[in-house]
């Protein structure tokens, strides 16, 4: 990953005449990684003041993330339970993650690196890499280079790190973990004893996805991945998958064919008057990356390697280059331009002079062509979409993962029923388009009489009722139709005697589950008779209202039969309002539902229209009249 | 005395001037859709964007939607359009939305964010969805102090989002009612029990800044059939409403 990036500024920097060496040899530079081991609990610990012989942990969601050394000696492992991992070590300090912390706390041993070998690039806070020729030849090797930066770091700042030397970047990473130097020219050979796992490291990148099927496929080291030949790589795995074999031969993630971006492509910001406050800084980083990424976006390309540059003051100059394993995208560029400041404002706090920002600067190192970075086909639809989803994910924040919801559309017979609500940030795991939704046509003509509004439309036969009744829904069914809607319909809702509170957020956490179906008959998508047709109630309360429904001599109405009222209605009162007079009304309709059950009580529908000018849908059941929807 | 004098004059000429330049501003033709975000209008269906003063919702203002008997199914009205152009919604505050109407009317509910239970955090749930989404509906139960009013508005003006608000809002950029909603296909009297219910004719009357004191009042067909979008009542259904107005 680093041959032709080094730039010629760098090279210089570290004390090396500057040659191009893969544009010669086409191989990869020698490159130094230094690795601090669970940088988070590190920083974490660091900042809560825990000693280091304390057992420390980041936990994520209930899940370790990261532990110390300490802890991981008592059996605490990366993706733990809380209590299980309390369980295992009783007195673990519990830690909660911060990249923010993070990249701040890492700001002095970079700082005590580039005092001995300039150009350090930071990977992600807790790891660095630089060009190890300069360091080499300035200490008289590799051995003593490395043992010299790890000395300098624990001496500065009490942090321990581990060097590793190999060609390339991605191998380096991968010495420095295991603390080896892979000798020139061996990397490859290195790199195939490793499982593909270690392709999947990068947290910034998901590539379980590729590395379980490599697995899979019996492709269990880098070695067989890197054996295969890139061509039949790139037309069975895709890019990415290019880019992880490329690795895995210890060559460059991209062909040597990175474009050095023209000067113009800097921006820069005066800040007036100069930042000394974290936030203020953040803002200004956020509007130069806004910037940053228009003037990239206008020249089509994505910047990899993001060089930030502050000017005190005092009048110090201070650089910093971040390096990223994909293209930046402008909330991650910020994210960096942000630590970058926050650690070097912090650090300024103490030093006498004025380490006020006086003007701040962003300079593409590299870049590469942003096909890859395309957001939506008119690039402003996924801005909008990532700020939506920002204010969503603050809300969430605010009050509870399960405030946020959005609605996904599925089957059923009330409108209620028809509803699946998801948290925000869930699968919406659409169903099939149900078929009731798209048009009352689409359901059988011998469905049609059976029962609901379509009955009204015609003629009401109650003797067509039972066959048709009795031939289309096979048993079992509407079980299944149950666990696709995880909620029950307003009417099976009274059917048991009313919802038990909270029942309504239990039963919309059902698991949206599809069993596989058994009977040919379910391979048709159900068509739910007696379904409620358009227009629906354009409020739903979320448990049906009591209602009263007199007729004109003051009598309650009745339901004497299924389809058939004691008398017509003449007034409705509603829980909690005044009575209103009926002007028109339509049913009752017979519910069919859950017919098989032996609970099942008979309901009716029946559509009222109140002189006021809303109508309601009325469900009667066990005698009672209840409000379902209003069409309001 | 006669500075002060002149001062008077020189404001008093100022106002002249000033009335003259707005009644020449206003007397040009609705001003086009202007691209930007602050500037942006969000489209509406045809009949509604008749009625309203920037021919659609403005980005940036505040629009409030009386109670009434139409109340939720006008909100999918004025929305559905922005909807299927992508805009995100979001409705705070209103555990009891039937969603299927809403899809029915044509909302894309995947970018239909509701936030059903926000109990005493509405304005600030409100205010953060303001920074992110393009209309956000809240709902006001009792009244709202002038100030949390303000600044929800300016919020809004700032993100260049549009806040819709279900109640009594004073101080709202446009005013939308829906009145006098009278429903079709269900029997009445005698032929009570047939049919159901169709169509539905609502009196929209829409107040706001820029327009005549009186407003704007169209019937619309809302819904002019089962899940279309609402249309302008014919002119001959309207011709009744017309002649109440000239009386």
């Amino acid at each position: 990953m680093t041959g032709q990036d080094r730039r010629p500024g760098d090279m210089r920097c570290a004390g090396a005449p500057h040659v191009p060496e893969t544009a010669i040899t086409g191989r990869p530079v020698r490159v130094l990684a230094l690795w601090s081991p669970d940088w988070p609990v590190t920083a974490a610990a660091h900042a809560a003041r825990i000693p280091p012989h304390q057992p420390a942990a980041v936990f994520v969601a209930g899940r370790v993330l990261a532990c110390s050394a300490v802890a991981r000696a008592q059996g605490v492992r990366r993706g733990l339970r809380r209590r299980e991992a309390q369980a295992r070590c009783p007195e673990l300090a519990v830690l909660t993650p911060d990249p923010d912390r993070d990249a701040r706390a890492f700001e002095p041993v970079v700082a005590a690196i580039e005092e001995l070998a300039p150009g350090v690039e930071i990977l992600r806070p807790g790891l660095v890499a630089l060009p190890a020729r300069g360091p080499v030849s300035w200490f008289g090797g590799e051995l003593t280079a490395a043992e010299r930066l790890v000395d300098q770091v624990a001496a500065r700042t009490g942090v321990e790190v581990q060097a590793g030397f190999a060609d390339g970047l991605f191998a380096a990473v991968l010495a420095a973990r295991r603390a080896v130097a892979v000798a020139p020219g061996d990397t490859p050979a290195f790199l195939a004893a490793l499982g593909v796992e270690e392709l999947d490291r990068e947290p910034d990148i998901d590539r379980s996805a590729l590395v379980d099927l490599l697995r899979r496929l019996g492709l269990l080291n880098l070695g067989a991945f890197a054996a295969l030949d890139p061509a039949d790589v790139a037309s069975r795995f895709g890019a990415d998958a290019v880019l992880c074999h490329r690795l895995a031969r210890g060559l460059d993630p991209r062909p040597p064919l990175r474009r050095r971006p023209p000067e113009e492509l800097t921006v820069e910001a005066e800040l007036d008057p100069p930042v000394d406050r974290v936030d203020a800084a953040a803002f200004a980083a956020r509007g130069l990356a806004e910037r940053l990424h228009a003037t990239l976006a206008g020249h089509g390309l994505a910047c990899t390697r993001l060089g930030v540059t502050a000017h005190t003051a005092a009048g110090e100059e201070l650089h910093r280059i971040w390096r990223c394993a994909e293209p930046l995208t402008p909330a991650a560029t910020v994210d960096r331009v942000r630590w970058q400041l926050d650690a070097w404002l912090t650090n300024r706090r103490h030093t006498p002079e004025d380490g006020a920002v006086v003007r701040l600067r962003l300079v593409p190192e590299e870049t590469v062509a942003a096909g890859a970075l395309q957001r939506g086909l008119w690039g402003e639809t996924g801005e909008a979409d990532e700020r939506a989803g920002r204010a969503l994910v603050r809300v969430q924040a605010l009050l509870g993962p399960e405030s946020v919801v959005t609605a996904v559309l599925g089957g059923g017979r009330d409108p209620a029923e028809r509803i699946r609500l998801v948290p925000w940030g869930d699968d919406r795991a659409e169903p099939d388009p149900p078929p009731a939704a798209s048009s009352p046509a689409a359901s059988p003509p011998a469905a049609s009489p059976r029962s609901g509004p379509a009955a009204a439309s015609g003629r009401r036969r109650p003797a067509d009722l039972v066959p048709d009744l009795t031939g289309a829904a096979p048993a079992g069914w509407p079980v299944d139709v149950l666990r696709r809607t995880g909620r029950l319909s307003a009417v099976e809702l009274l059917q048991q005697g009313g919802p038990p509170p909270g029942a309504r957020s239990r039963r919309r956490r059902l698991p949206v589950h599809r069993s596989p179906r058994p009977s040919p008959v379910r391979e048709s998508p159900p068509s739910w008779p007696g379904r409620l047709p358009a227009p629906s109630p354009a409020t739903v309360p979320p448990e049906p209202l009591p209602a009263l429904v007199h007729d004109a001599a003051d009598e309650a109405v009745r339901l004497d039969r299924p389809d058939l009222l004691s008398a017509p209605p003449a007034r409705v009162t509603v829980e909690g309002r005044a009575p209103a007079a009926v002007v028109g009304w339509s049913g009752p309709w017979p519910v069919w539902a859950r017919w098989w059950s032996p609970e099942a009580t008979p309901a009716a529908r029946m559509q009222v229209v109140l002189d006021d000018g809303t109508a309601l849908l009325l469900v009667a059941r066990d005698g009672r009249w209840w409000v379902a929807g209003i069409y309001d | 005395m006669g500075a002060s004098d002149a001062a008077a004059r020189l404001e008093h000429a100022r106002g002249l001037l000033r009335r003259a330049e707005d009644r020449a501003v206003r007397a040009r033709p609705a001003p086009e859709v202007e691209a930007g975000l602050e500037g942006g209008v969000l489209p509406v269906v045809a009949p509604l964007a008749r009625l309203l003063p920037a021919g659609g919702l403005r980005r940036g203002t505040t629009v409030a939607l009386a109670a009434g008997p139409a109340a939720t199914s006008l909100l999918w009205a004025v929305l559905v359009e922005a909807s299927e152009g992508g805009a995100w919604v979001g409705v705070v505050g209103r555990p009891d939305l039937g969603l299927v109407a809403a899809a029915e009317a044509g909302m894309r509910l995947e970018r239909l964010a509701l936030v059903p239970a926000p109990g005493p955090e509405l304005m600030a749930v409100t205010s953060a969805l303001l920074d992110g989404l393009d209309v956000v509906v809240t709902t006001v139960e009792r009244p709202v102090p002038a100030g949390e009013r303000q600044r929800l508005a300016a919020r809004a003006r700032q993100r260049g989002a549009v806040l819709c608000v279900l109640g009594s809002w004073p101080g709202a950029d446009v005013q939308l009612s829906g009145t006098e909603a009278r429903w079709g296909g269900v029997g009445a009297g005698p032929h009570g029990g047939s049919g159901r219910l169709g169509q539905r004719q609502v009196e929209v009357r829409v107040l706001g800044r820029g327009m005549a004191p009186a407003g704007r009042v169209e019937r619309l067909l809302m819904p002019a059939a089962p899940g279309a979008a609402p249309v302008a009542v014919p002119a001959v259904a309207q011709a009744p409403v017309a002649a109440r107005l000239a009386g």
